[in-house]
């Protein structure tokens, strides 16, 4: 838990892939001061190139969103709600209630990962703790993934960026995870929002922050993983306060493969009537 | 930081107008009570990502419907001994199918060099994999079946070998006729079955619109060039009959929020129009006997309509109250 120190997850060296160990990632904003060095860590430890420097005047967020060539993206999100019990306002009880709450988004790592389906090339693999893993070399930069991930996480990387045309998303430090170390946004996060650690440790610890946060005045915390969808749950879920739209996260994710059946059946219909019409049209009108 | 930086003229230009009018437009500081109007989502950011691709989709899409769809008409000749018919069908379905496409499909990766890893795994639950294996399935059949009809046209072979040919010949054809079917309507899947809400939402209808606009266009194609018969009529009547059907269609099953990219916007003016040149357009012309007009008017329609379903899923996947309007749908 916070305070655990040397003792902590995010600290230990593990044997996770040997022992084919479902691992995931659990992010509180409750916790997070908006350092951005998750964003920093991933990009130095994965050599992920700059994607512009641009004011966006949303915030402090200049980052924007998750993409190609963002792994890690820090939400700043500003509401006009009390964050707990805190009194908004220096002076007086009267003034609007207002919170900052920042957020440290990620690939979710889902337990039935769109990507990973729609790719044609075999590129994308889940890995022995269950992260979803783009091979580089082997991506075409056919795009499909792109329009098949629910969360709208990875992208096509443009050119003249280094490595342009291939589609990209957080690896889950898998490089770093075959030699026991921690992903590299976990391991720099002073004040531990980012937890990584064992999936069923993580999600019991998640849990028990939720109640512990609404005892405590946080009224809408909640947990997000949409276990009740055909993603089936995510290896890296959150802890969010207020809706999951305020997030950009979507409320009900499904997995495209389950529009296949309907699209499919309608294609073979459609192939069995042109043949039909076509063989209809030479006997009858020639 | 001084005074003059741009992000600090930037804050004393929203403070001005916000002083002035109350409200400001555009970028600057989305906060709660703040003068700038909230937008949905996290300020606005798209919650999927809009498609990548470029012209080169649409126009792989359109041949590709155009190929298999020869093919399928080629069968319909040689199974009922129209040779030239056969002939002209099997070249518009290998130039198209076997050449264009997949010269098209490639030039749309980002790294095209890695063609071929498309062919290294078969999944049957990715439409991008299984287009890939039924574009070469339908190559492998329709170039040698294209082949084998000319060498029996031609009487190069005598005898036996001319009889093994014309059986070959028919043989490769249905089957490039059957995968061509599947060229044609897979394309519907393949943005049907994704997480772009105003596709989705659409993906029963949009097989039948692929597959039966490929069946026009090939019918078109043929008639423009010199195969003015009832039998190609009668397709360009069945074609235009459904498309003018899915016109309707697409009118009345509306999903609000979620689907609004195929209702307003440029890019539902390009699917409405494209409908309406494939659909009631080349019908009427068809009727009053004008087929070249009808033809025409058909191919340009099929190819509208394909660029403007891309261009829907790149407005509705940027659009982040779409997603959420179709998953509380």
């Amino acid at each position: 838990m916070i305070g655990e120190g040397i003792r902590s997850t995010n600290q230990r060296k593990h044997s996770y892939v040997r022992d084919h160990v479902e691992v995931g990632f659990f992010t509180d904003p409750s916790v997070c001061i908006g350092c951005k060095a998750c964003e920093v860590a991933c990009k130095e430890w994965n050599e992920v190139p700059d994607d512009g420097f641009t004011w966006s005047g949303n915030s402090y967020d200049n980052t924007g969103h998750l993409g190609a060539s963002t792994w890690r993206h820090v939400m700043f999100l500003e509401q006009d709600r009390a964050k707990g019990n805190q009194i908004a306002g220096p002076m007086s009880l009267d003034e609007d209630p207002f919170r900052w709450v920042f957020l440290s988004d990620v690939c979710k790592h889902c337990e039935e990962a769109g990507c990973l389906e729609a790719c044609p090339t075999g590129s994308i693999v889940r890995t022995e703790v269950g992260s979803v893993l783009v091979q580089n070399d082997v991506c075409n930069g056919c795009g499909y993934c792109v329009v098949s991930c629910p969360f709208g996480v990875i992208d096509r990387r443009p050119s003249p960026l280094p490595d342009a045309g291939g589609a990209f998303k957080c690896t889950f430090c898998y490089d770093r995870q075959k030699s026991g170390l921690v992903p590299a946004c976990a391991k720099v996060c002073p004040t531990e929002s980012i937890v990584f650690g064992r999936l069923d440790d993580l999600r019991a610890r998640a849990t028990e922050r939720v109640q512990q946060l609404q005892q405590s005045g946080y009224n809408d915390a909640q947990l997000y993983d949409p276990t009740e969808t055909s993603v089936r749950g995510i290896h890296a879920f959150f802890l969010i306060l207020g809706e999951p739209e305020a997030y950009g996260l979507p409320p009900k994710p499904q997995i495209p493969t389950i529009y296949l059946k309907s699209a499919w059946t309608s294609a073979f219909a459609t192939a069995i009537a042109s043949i039909i019409a076509t063989l209809l049209a030479f006997a009858f009108f020639s | 930081m001084t005074t003059n930086s741009p992000s600090e003229k930037r804050l004393e230009e929203l403070r001005e107008q916000a002083w002035k009018e109350g409200v400001v437009a555009g970028k600057g500081v989305d906060v709660a009570g703040g003068p700038i109007p909230r937008k949905p989502g996290y300020y606005g950011e798209p919650v999927v990502k809009p498609p990548v691709w470029t012209w080169e989709v649409p126009l792989y899409f359109f041949f590709g419907g155009m190929a298999g769809m020869s093919a399928v008409i080629a069968s319909g000749a040689v199974i009922f001994h129209h040779l030239d018919l056969a002939r002209t069908a099997m070249w518009v379905a290998s130039i198209a199918g076997a050449i264009l496409s997949p010269i098209l499909l490639i030039m749309d990766l980002g790294r095209p060099h890695l063609f071929l890893n498309m062919l290294r795994v078969f999944k049957h639950r990715s439409a991008m994999s299984m287009g890939a294996w039924i574009l070469s399935a339908f190559g492998a059949c329709a170039v040698p079946g294209l082949i084998a009809l000319e060498l029996h046209a031609h009487q190069i072979f005598p005898g036996t070998l001319d009889q093994l040919l014309r059986v070959a010949a028919g043989i490769f054809i249905c089957a490039a006729a059957i995968f061509g079917t599947l060229l044609a309507t897979y394309t519907g899947v393949l943005i049907g079955a994704t997480a772009i809400p105003a596709w989705f939402l659409h993906r029963t209808l949009l097989p039948i619109h692929f597959g039966t606009a490929g069946l026009g266009s090939a019918a078109a194609a043929l008639e423009l060039l010199g195969h003015r018969i009832p039998t190609l009529n009668f397709i360009g009547f069945y074609a235009a009959g459904i498309e003018t059907a899915l016109l309707i269609w697409l009118s009345v099953d509306k999903h609000g929020a979620a689907d609004r990219a195929i209702h307003e916007h440029a890019s539902g003016w390009l699917i409405r129009i494209g409908e309406i040149l494939n659909g009631p357009l080349a019908l009427v012309l068809r009727f009053f006997g004008l087929v070249p007009f009808a033809a025409v008017s058909f191919l340009i329609g099929a190819l509208v309509s394909r660029v403007g379903w891309i261009a829907v899923g790149k407005v509705s996947g940027s659009d982040p109250e779409s997603v959420f309007a179709a998953e509380r749908y």
